[in-house]
């Protein structure tokens, strides 16, 4: 075991104005789909996390947030940061979470595995972090619904191959599905239950 | 959790940031990202006791306070006016607890915070609008039950509210609904767009600012993103009509705006004014002359720009 696994590192240095500054891009992200927002870099994220993942978990995740992890991440440094700053329960069912963090490149889960609520309650979906190589330089998937004047154009990378049909299934059932925040570095860029696909070139 | 006292004077109590608790805010903060990813959808969330009565407006200060930062420039209104009892404690509350920048001109803020009123000028990109809330549920007079309204949204059963309506017109001619206007908002959820005037319901049509709506009394937070379909509910042959008015503002004869009546005298006088009381200023600045604008400022009810 090295050093780094044992301890934790430092959470906000100032939890009340910088979860205010990070909730206002992630409030920017939701209602913008499309969109990349800078959640800056106020924390070190642990191994396995993009900072803007940690900062988002910080912001919004506590006791009353399951948060379902990938296995290795979980019984990693990742699981014990987020046990230690947030307070938040793991999870093994994604079922059961009410947020996830996930690796855009692997296969499994898959976003239906996640809660998409019930059709009296829909906002007790799961919102899930999708951790993604890039925001910009992949193949161009044009996006539209409310949020967007129009069209809105984005081209992440590092995604599995079935990834947006996944998304096209999950903004059918709409108002039931997951939202889903797409991850990297500092940055985030939402994809609420509400965005339609409209193409992927 | 840090507490944040804003204010020095060490004779006050120290209250967190903006007063909320930081658990409290990151409740309503992650009710208003379902909030938004559903719009029009009302997301149950603890409403907390305010240092105000509810019904005075906790709702939106609750949203307020979970949304505010050290950026911002807070605006806040009360039936058009900034300068009405309840708009004033708002503002001065956020002024207390959060620091905050507070303004009345509708260009420069970046929250306003209403309460039964779009202002006149355009929204822009960017702009957050909360708004106070008293009754979230538009079919709540239609059915008392939450469980059976639930179930109403749950499965898109709106045939009551079109009843409604057509009784409205087979009895009177129009749809008498006047204010608080029921809403379809992304052809899925019918909203209550709390008390406007039906006259700023096509305000929300496609508005590229970002409205967020808080009920504290009645527990539940709402959210229509920038550039939503916002409809409010018609028929073909009874297509929805704002109200108009025969005469313009009698202070700065504009044409376009919500104009209030307001009793002059016991001899049956009235006059007609802008409730928009900032756009009414602003027009007045600019050389826009109402009517009455003289008489008005000849006794000191308002200060006319014109004159040297």
């Amino acid at each position: 075991m090295t050093p780094n696994d044992t301890l934790i590192g430092a959470g906000f240095a100032d939890p009340v104005f910088q979860s205010q500054g990070a909730f206002r891009a992630l409030l920017a992200a939701l209602s913008e789909p499309g969109l990349a927002c800078d959640l800056g870099d106020a924390v070190v994220p642990p191994a396995g996390l993009e900072p803007a993942t940690a900062v988002a978990l910080l912001t919004l995740a506590d006791y009353e947030t399951p948060i379902w992890l990938p296995a290795a991440l979980r019984d990693g440094p990742a699981g014990a940061w987020l046990r230690f700053h947030c307070g938040a329960a793991l999870v093994d069912d994604p079922a059961k979470a009410a947020f996830a963090v996930i690796d855009g490149a692997a296969t499994e889960p898959k976003l239906a595995a996640f809660n998409a609520g019930d059709d009296q309650f829909p906002d007790r979906s799961t919102t899930v972090l999708v951790q993604c190589a890039g925001l910009d330089g992949g193949e161009a998937v044009t996006l539209e619904g409310p949020g967007i004047a129009g069209q809105r154009s984005i081209a992440p990378t590092g995604l599995r191959p079935a990834f947006w049909a996944e998304v096209e299934d999950n903004a059918a059932v709409y108002p039931l599905g997951v939202d889903v925040l797409l991850v990297h570095g500092a940055q985030v860029l939402g994809l609420p239950r509400s965005t339609q696909i409209v193409e992927i070139r | 959790m840090t507490v944040h006292q804003s204010i020095s004077d060490e004779t006050r109590p120290a209250y967190n940031y903006a007063y909320l608790d930081e658990q409290t805010k990151r409740m309503i903060r992650r009710a208003l990202l379902k909030a938004v990813a559903i719009p029009g959808y009302q997301v149950p969330f603890g409403s907390r006791e305010m240092p105000l009565a509810r019904g005075w407006g906790t709702g939106g200060i609750q949203v307020t306070a979970a949304i505010i930062g050290p950026d911002d420039t807070l605006k806040v209104i009360d039936q058009g006016a900034d300068d009405t009892t309840n708009a004033v404690s708002i503002r001065r509350f956020f002024e207390r607890t959060a620091d905050a920048r507070t303004t009345e001109a509708t260009d420069e803020a970046t929250i306003i915070q209403t309460r039964h009123r779009i202002p006149e000028a355009p929204l822009k990109a960017g702009q957050i609008m909360v708004y106070q809330v008293p009754q979230p549920e538009p079919l709540r007079k239609l059915e008392p039950h939450e469980a059976e309204t639930r179930k109403m949204h749950a499965w898109a059963e709106y045939g009551l509210m079109q009843v409604k309506l057509y009784e409205n017109i087979a009895r009177f001619g129009e749809v008498t609904t006047t204010y608080d206007y029921p809403v379809m908002v992304n052809g899925r959820y019918v909203m209550a767009p709390s008390p406007i005037p039906k006259f700023d319901n096509p305000k929300m049509q496609m508005s590229p600012a970002l409205q967020l709506f808080g009920a504290g009394r009645e527990k539940r937070i709402y959210a229509v993103p920038p550039h939503t379909s916002v409809r409010s509910l018609d028929f073909d042959d009874h297509p929805f009509r704002i109200q108009s008015w025969e005469q313009p503002c009698a202070l700065c004869g504009a044409a376009d705006s919500y104009l209030d009546e307001v009793v002059i005298d016991d001899q049956g006088g009235r006059m007609f004014v802008c409730s928009d009381s900032h756009h009414c200023e602003t027009r007045r600045a600019e050389g826009h002359r109402g009517a009455m604008l003289a008489d008005a400022s000849a006794l000191h009810l308002v200060e006319d720009e014109a004159k040297p």
